[in-house]
């Protein structure tokens, strides 16, 4: 009986030295094809005694599946040092720069701005942006600011005509919204403001935020209860607030507020003035004069206001020391506010 | 306002020290902006007594033997002044002691000789004349005869003191004197307050001539008068002239000073007229005519105008109403008769007289904020009571009051303890507020809950309930307040609106894009209209104007956003920032009508702007399609015209057939007029884009419905076409739609410029899609193409190129 030791031997030579795809095909030409040494054995089947003939095929067929066998093996090996060889080529420096340009950010007081809203949103704030261009009617009289009240002269106004103004503050956009809406309302008012000033602390143009609270019961304890909310999700968990009293024509009592110093914790540093306390907003129970104004019962309906300003709460939380940086709008500046 | 601390005890038991005491004003809502302690930096300086003196020859220096009592009977001090005697009291400066500026007093040897401290001077003490008699002298202060020997100077000169800035609210106008803050010191301690001395006695003699008219009773509601004599010119006591100098007057003559003295402690300005110099010596207080002049105390001529109240006699102005006097009335050495002025006069006449002339005059500022009716009477009857008993001179009979009718009655009305306490939100016990109204001098009746409450003369600043919740609770403690959160309000939703969620989604998108956002002030002037070349008749040039603008630069409202966001990249430049994409999402403020009636458009803008080499008009322009695409809008594309950009390169943008903005580079001549160095402006390369954002806004959609795919068959299909270089992408577009209604999406993928193409002429190669609400076919196709085709060729002589 033959045992094609021979072949094999000559086999395992071949396919010892393949070394690529081509190579290959040349081989399985060689033994596995039709014209190839393997099959070429079949042909020999004829001078094989019939007695024989089983065996003689299924030797031949063993051969063939053996070859096969070392066939399937190598491709694989030579597809992996392909596979190998591509990710080895295509490999990048993956610490090189992504892109040509880098994103850019929002300003640092809209990113304040939001970040308020978010906060007064969750309590159930709308927000309405009134004009900048207001008329003395809104931005003074109906607020309680009469034609000769001295308070006119904390607002520095920019006038147009006799009658229009560049609003002094976000106030109007009570007076506008209880015109607008009964209560139960709860509105914040974003928006620029403008006074006739300019120096280190003032910009001519600034920006504020106006809280308007109007409902059944409302009180002066609402109104440190909202703040001191609003304060601890702005400047941290365990700030607190403290009252004092003040003046605004609009609201009665007023109160300024002021926040736990959030740098020092209260012990005094250079950023409270040694006093562990920064004010940060102004605020009081609505005159009922103003509930008036617009047309609402002060005897069924209370209310509360608030009026913070942004560029200062800018100022606290990202350490910008001069209001005129905001308006420089130099790359420098403008840049590090990702995060 | 500056308050000296001796100065309140003189109205209130005042038993705390001066920390304390600015702690309580701090409470109370009187802010005490400085506190100044009148002996800071003096330490060791005692009164000492020369008991020996002699000149220390061949030298200027004289060597004292100085008892300072327990600081050293016998001190050795050498002074080179030569004001010094034997058994003078002076102030001694000995070992150990400092002096203001820092001075620390060490044994020294002067001449060979030690010396062992230091006389001072007033000067060296930081006192003057109106502070001590002496202080002015030439050489060492004397000391009165009666000093205690080795007394602290500081108790010796009083200067153991304090003096608080406090800054007023305005609406307490009745706390601009020192006797309006003893009266809230009185109610927070709970002491009683002591009333100056209103006291005085008239003669019989009167100015019998004498009348006063009013002929401007709306702006001058009450005028006082009165009537003194045989006034006598002396220099003020000590004590008055320390408490004038300390917050800010001299001290002139004492019948001007006690006008002063009144002002500081009453909170009520007054004037003195030397009758001799008023024609009729009369008075008449009315406007002054246009043009009028007035030469007041300051000796400076003042042209008036009708806003301005002039006090006048018959022939004459003679001051200027609640601000200054006029030099011809005023008081001197000679003057033997005087007529009082103690008025009101209404704040807004005073402040608008007080600002057009730049006079911030302490009369003024008192008359601005408003006096009350109340310190007007006061104010006149302690100043003839301080004429009186320091004997400046004799109180008349002669008194005039106008009173113009002003509703001199006490404000009352009734309030419960329930609505006190619904505004404050605690329950302050009935007791407590009555105890806090009584100690601030409201008249208080109870009945039952209900309290009738009559509001002090001076406190026009309360009228409800809600004003005496505020008194309650600034004696009682802001911290008492509980925080509440809104127990009793109804739940409401919040949250941005449709439109203000789109607006920040806008500026977040673009910030991905890498623009910054910058904020610029709404303000300009005309010259930024200039500088990017509106012509004249431009509608942006129609502005509104600010009547009262702090500078020219800022005096305009901006109509076009452009010259703010060249600033931001021209700033950025000549600070070394090679490139640079911003944006700015603002107003621009369109009048109606000019001069302005109402309210203008305030038009929501967003301008962009880039710069840097990699920067050209489609890097910008890929940002605005980008805008668009996220929003579910289709932008259009047309050659535009401005004046401040490139006439090549410059776009309109239109939204739903509206032209929404325009987008291109600007100008060269622009870039050129930058204040920016020369050397940065050679490749400097801005692009700019301004679009009406408030137009956008309508545009947005507000739902998206999803669209199933109709299973229909479409074809695509490339067109390359050989045209005039001169023919926009966009009229292609406008005639493929337009031959073919099938032609669903057109779009460019390629075009270049050869000269074997032909002269001037370009190439672009379009991919078109076909779709319809059939199957298309190959056929259908090709029948839509050649209809392009040969439209493109008769309408833009358009080649199909093979």
């Amino acid at each position: 009986m033959k045992d094609f030791s021979e072949i094999k031997e000559q086999v395992k030579a071949r396919i010892g030295e393949v070394k690529d795809g081509a190579q290959l095909s040349e081989f399985w030409q060689s033994y596995l094809g039709k014209t190839g040494v393997i099959s070429g054995l079949m042909k020999e089947m004829k001078s094989v005694p019939p007695e024989e003939k089983p065996l003689f095929g299924k030797a031949v067929n063993d051969v063939r599946v053996w070859a096969q066998e070392l066939y399937q093996t190598k491709q694989a090996e030579i597809k992996q040092r392909e596979l190998e060889r591509r990710y080895e080529r295509e490999t990048v420096d993956v610490t090189m720069p992504a892109m040509k340009r880098a994103p850019g950010n929002l300003h640092p007081i809209t990113l304040i701005k939001q970040e308020m809203i978010e906060v007064f949103a969750g309590m159930g704030f709308d927000i309405y942006e009134g004009p900048e261009i207001e008329d003395d009617d809104h931005n003074f009289t109906r607020l309680n600011v009469a034609k000769d009240h001295p308070s006119r002269d904390m607002q520095d106004t920019f006038w147009l005509t006799e009658d229009l103004l560049l609003r002094t503050h976000t106030s109007p956009g009570q007076i506008r919204t209880m015109d607008a809406k009964k209560p139960p309302i709860k509105v914040l008012v974003p928006g620029k403001v403008f006074r006739s000033d300019s120096d280190a602390t003032h910009s001519p143009m600034f920006s504020q935020m106006e809280g308007l609270v109007v409902d059944k019961g409302i009180t002066l304890c609402d109104l440190q209860g909202m703040l001191d909310r609003f304060v601890r999700q702005i400047f941290g968990g365990d700030t607190k607030t403290r009252l004092r009293p003040s003046y605004f024509p609009f609201t009665e009592p007023s109160v300024e507020v002021d926040v736990s110093c959030f740098e020092c914790g209260g012990k005094g540093c250079p950023l409270c003035k040694g006093t562990g306390w920064i004010e940060v907003l102004g605020g009081g129970v609505v005159n009922k004069k103003v509930l008036e104004n617009c047309g609402i019962d002060p005897e069924e309906y209370s209310g509360l206001a608030f009026g913070i300003g942004i560029e200062r709460i800018t100022m606290l939380k990202y350490g910008i020391p001069n209001m005129g940086l905001f308006f420089e709008n130099n790359l420098d500046l403008l840049q590090q506010f990702k995060g | 306002m500056k308050i000296l601390f001796s100065w309140l005890k003189d109205y209130v038991d005042i038993d705390v020290k001066a920390q304390e005491l600015e702690d309580k004003l701090f409470g109370a809502g009187f802010e005490v902006e400085e506190t100044i302690y009148l002996g800071r930096d003096i330490e060791k300086v005692v009164v000492g007594e020369v008991t020996s003196i002699e000149k220390y020859e061949g030298t200027h220096l004289y060597v004292c033997h100085v008892n300072c009592g327990e600081f050293g009977a016998d001190n050795v001090i050498l002074t080179g002044a030569d004001n010094v005697f034997k058994g003078a009291k002076v102030p001694a400066a000995v070992v150990g002691a400092e002096l203001p500026g820092g001075i620390k007093i060490a044994p020294r040897k002067m001449a060979d000789m030690m010396s062992y401290g230091m006389l001072c001077s007033g000067e060296e003490l930081g006192v003057d004349e109106n502070w001590i008699k002496g202080a002015d002298v030439h050489g060492i202060l004397i000391l009165p005869e009666d000093a205690k020997v080795g007394e602290d100077i500081k108790t010796t000169l009083e200067l153991d003191d304090y003096v608080f800035d406090i800054s007023i609210t305005a609406n307490r106008p009745d706390c601009q004197s020192v006797l309006g803050i003893a009266r809230e010191v009185a109610a927070f301690l709970g002491k009683p307050l002591k009333e100056p001395d209103y006291g005085y006695d008239c003669t019989d003699k009167t100015a019998p001539e004498t009348t006063i008219t009013v002929e401007a009773p709306d702006v001058c509601p009450r005028y006082l008068g009165h009537y003194v004599y045989d006034v006598k010119h002396f220099e003020s006591p000590q004590w008055m002239k320390r408490r004038l100098s300390v917050c800010g007057f001299s001290a002139i003559d004492a019948i001007v000073d006690v006008t002063n003295y009144v002002l500081l402690e009453i909170g009520q300005p007054m004037h003195a007229f030397d009758m001799d110099t008023l024609e009729g010596r009369s008075i008449i207080v009315r406007r002054a005519k246009d043009g009028e002049k007035l030469t007041t105390l300051d000796e400076k001529e003042r042209t008036l105008t009708p806003d301005n109240l002039l006090i006048c006699d018959k022939a004459k102005a003679v001051g200027l109403a609640g601000v200054m006097g006029g030099l011809n009335s005023e008081i001197k050495p000679t003057t033997s008769e005087v007529l009082f002025e103690c008025a009101k006069f209404r704040r807004d006449s005073v402040r608008k007289t007080a600002r057009a002339l730049g006079m911030h005059t302490d009369a003024a500022a008192r008359y601005e904020k408003g006096v009350d009716e109340y310190g007007v009477e006061r104010g006149m009857a302690r100043a003839l009571n301080l004429v009186q008993t320091l004997g400046i001179a004799t109180v008349g009979a002669t008194h005039i009051d106008v009173n113009a009718g002003e509703d001199a009655n006490r404000t009352v009305f009734d309030v419960t303890v329930s609505k006190i306490n619904s505004v404050l939100g605690i329950e302050v016990p009935q007791a407590d507020i009555v105890r806090i109204l009584k100690s601030l001098q409201f008249g208080v009746a109870e009945n039952g809950k209900i309290i009738t409450v009559t509001v002090p003369r001076w406190r026009t600043d309360v009228e409800h309930y809600q004003d005496i919740a505020e008194e309650v609770i600034r004696e009682y403690g802001y911290s008492h307040v509980v925080p509440t959160f809104l127990d009793s309000a109804k739940v409401t939703n919040g949250g941005l609106s449709f439109l203000q969620s789109k607006e920040l989604a806008a500026k977040k998108f673009l910030c991905t894009e890498g623009y910054y956002e910058v904020q610029t002030l709404a303000m300009y002037s005309r010259r930024e209209l200039d500088m990017i070349m509106l012509p004249e008749n431009d509608k942006r040039r129609a502005v509104i104007e600010l009547l009262n603008p702090i500078t020219d630069n800022l005096s305009i409202m901006r109509t076009v956003m452009a010259p703010c966001m060249i600033n931001v990249i021209a700033d950025n430049v000549k600070t070394d920032h090679a490139a640079g994409r911003f944006f700015e999402l603002a107003n621009v403020y369109i009048p109606k009508s000019l001069p302005l009636t109402e309210q203008p458009e305030e038009q929501k803008t967003l301008c962009m702007g880039a710069y840097g080499a990699d920067e050209n008009f489609f890097t910008v322009k890929e940002t605005i399609e980008n805008f668009a695409a996220v929003n579910g809008l289709k932008f259009r594309y047309e050659r535009g015209e401005c004046s401040f950009m490139h006439p090549g390169i410059c776009a309109d943008i239109l939204c739903g057939g509206v032209k929404i903005g325009q987008l291109g580079k600007l100008r060269y001549e622009i870039v050129e007029g930058l204040n920016v160095a020369e050397g940065k402006k050679n490749d400097l390369n801005i692009i700019l884009a301004e679009l009406n954002y408030s137009a956008i806004e309508d545009l947005y959609k507000r739902e998206i419905r999803f669209v199933p795919d109709n299973g229909k068959a479409a074809v695509k299909r490339d067109l390359s076409l050989v045209c005039d270089k001169k023919t926009l992408c966009v009229e292609i577009e406008d005639e493929i739609a337009a031959a073919s209604a099938l032609a669903r999406e057109v779009r460019l993928f390629d075009h270049f410029e050869s000269e074997k193409l032909g002269f001037g002429k370009k190439s672009l190669t379009f991919a078109i899609t076909f779709a319809g609400s059939g199957d298309v076919t190959d056929e259908i196709a090709d029948k839509e193409m050649e209809n392009i085709v040969s439209a493109l060729r008769d309408k833009l002589g358009a080649v199909r190129r093979v």
